[in-house]
């Protein structure tokens, strides 16, 4: 069990009360997804489906796609820092 | 331009191919609706393969000429890419320096594709989305005032106004005398509201609507969620009649259907009003038997393709 950092992107600050970034714990990315939805109800559902991310939604840990890592089985250290990277919106 | 009765191929210059896009119509893809007429414009036929060039060319040719630009200015703007390049191929051929602020997660196609034309990109937060480029250049140009041409395609009456005087019109002389609904996707608002005026003042009423997409979070690139977003000041919703809002996965799926059905490979901004179009199409089919939808699809989807990590692996 580690506690890693996520970066949450503007639409989903409604769910973390405005925070950018939150903690989170959990010894893999599912499992800190889970933990999240625990405090931050619907963030799972925003994030992911029945078969996993999101094809529109990219979540890094660091700087890798976690599509090229084990997705959601990636496993995290203490200190790492996700991000929820939003499409492009607008003109 | 000059009003012309047909289309000439011959320029003096790359501006003046801007325009005169062509329809085609969805066949395949709108079957459940036989007896509506559904069509696509596609703006991936101007030369910066986007919508965004109609805009772009007004914006810069307006201020050119009234002194709000000159050669010693730089045209700076933030901009999620299709209308950054529609400001630099217009910055190459008119002479202007182009600077834009995109966030950095923008597709590594489009950056590449603004550079090649001399285009200095400066980046801003990926979390910020669109709006932290807003921000960002708003910063720029306050701290050096002087030095820089904003044109803000946000605010700028331009941006509608090219649609009032082309798409629209294009739009009354392909099909005027059949078209009942016109569909567009909502990023600045610019397409809708000059598209749907001029089409407003028509001697039939013509239903316009608006596409957004469903959630905040979404994958339509270029897309903008009015009600989670900062309201373009050109943006007026009494300027058109409706807002039909999409789910990223119908947007995408649209996208594969219109490609292998229609072969048109677009974006998935215009893979979503092409999903809209076709419903609105599927109502009109069970309710009156008849219609014309003409949908806006606003660039082609292979901007959207990015080299996979996984090609770093190999070889050459």
């Amino acid at each position: 069990m580690h506690t890693v950092t996520v970066r949450i992107p503007t639409p989903l600050r409604t769910l973390t009360g405005g925070a950018d970034e939150v903690t989170a714990t959990g010894a893999t990315i599912r499992e800190v997804v889970i933990e999240m939805e625990g405090r931050f109800p619907g963030i799972k559902d925003r994030l992911l489906d029945e078969k996993g991310v999101r094809r529109f939604i990219n979540v890094y840990l660091g700087d890798e796609d976690i599509r090229f890592l084990d997705g959601l089985d990636t496993q995290v250290k203490g200190g790492d820092q996700l991000s929820i990277v939003p499409a492009i919106a607008g003109g | 331009m000059p009003p012309r009765l047909a289309r000439s191929l011959r320029f003096s210059t790359i501006a003046e191919a801007v325009g005169q896009t062509p329809l085609v119509r969805l066949d395949r893809a709108a079957r459940e609706a036989p007896s509506v007429e559904v069509y696509a414009k596609l703006e991936f036929a101007n030369p910066g393969g986007s919508v965004k060039d109609r805009a772009a060319l007004r914006m810069i040719s307006r201020a050119l000429d009234d002194g709000r630009l000159s050669p010693d200015k730089i045209l700076i703007d933030s901009t999620s890419g299709n209308t950054g390049v529609a400001y630099s191929l217009f910055g190459a051929a008119l002479g202007v320096r182009i600077q834009l602020v995109m966030p950095s997660n923008v597709s590594k196609a489009r950056k590449d594709i603004t550079r090649a034309f001399g285009t200095e990109i400066i980046f801003s937060d990926p979390m910020e989305g669109s709006d932290g480029a807003i921000r960002k250049v708003r910063q720029i140009v306050d701290e050096n005032p002087e030095k820089y041409f904003y044109p803000d395609q946000y605010s700028n009456p331009d941006n509608p106004l090219a649609h009032y005087y082309g798409t629209g019109a294009e739009i009354l002389d392909q099909v005027g005398d059949r078209i009942t609904h016109f569909v567009a996707g909502l990023g600045t608002s610019g397409t809708i509201m000059g598209t749907s005026k001029r089409l407003r003042e028509h001697s039939r009423p013509i239903r316009c609507i608006a596409v957004e997409p469903a959630d905040p979070l979404h994958g339509l690139e270029g897309l903008k969620h009015l009600p989670s977003s900062l309201i373009p000041p050109i943006h007026d919703a009494a300027g058109y009649d409706e807002t039909m809002r999409v789910g990223t996965e119908e947007g995408w799926d649209m996208s594969d259907t219109l490609a292998r059905e229609e072969a048109i490979h677009v974006g998935h901004s215009a893979g979503a009003v092409v999903y809209a179009a076709i419903e609105i199409a599927k109502k009109l089919h069970k309710e009156q038997q008849g219609g014309c939808v003409v949908a806006i699809i606003p660039d082609r989807g292979d901007r959207y393709f990015a080299p996979m990590k996984w090609e770093k692996l190999y070889l050459w």
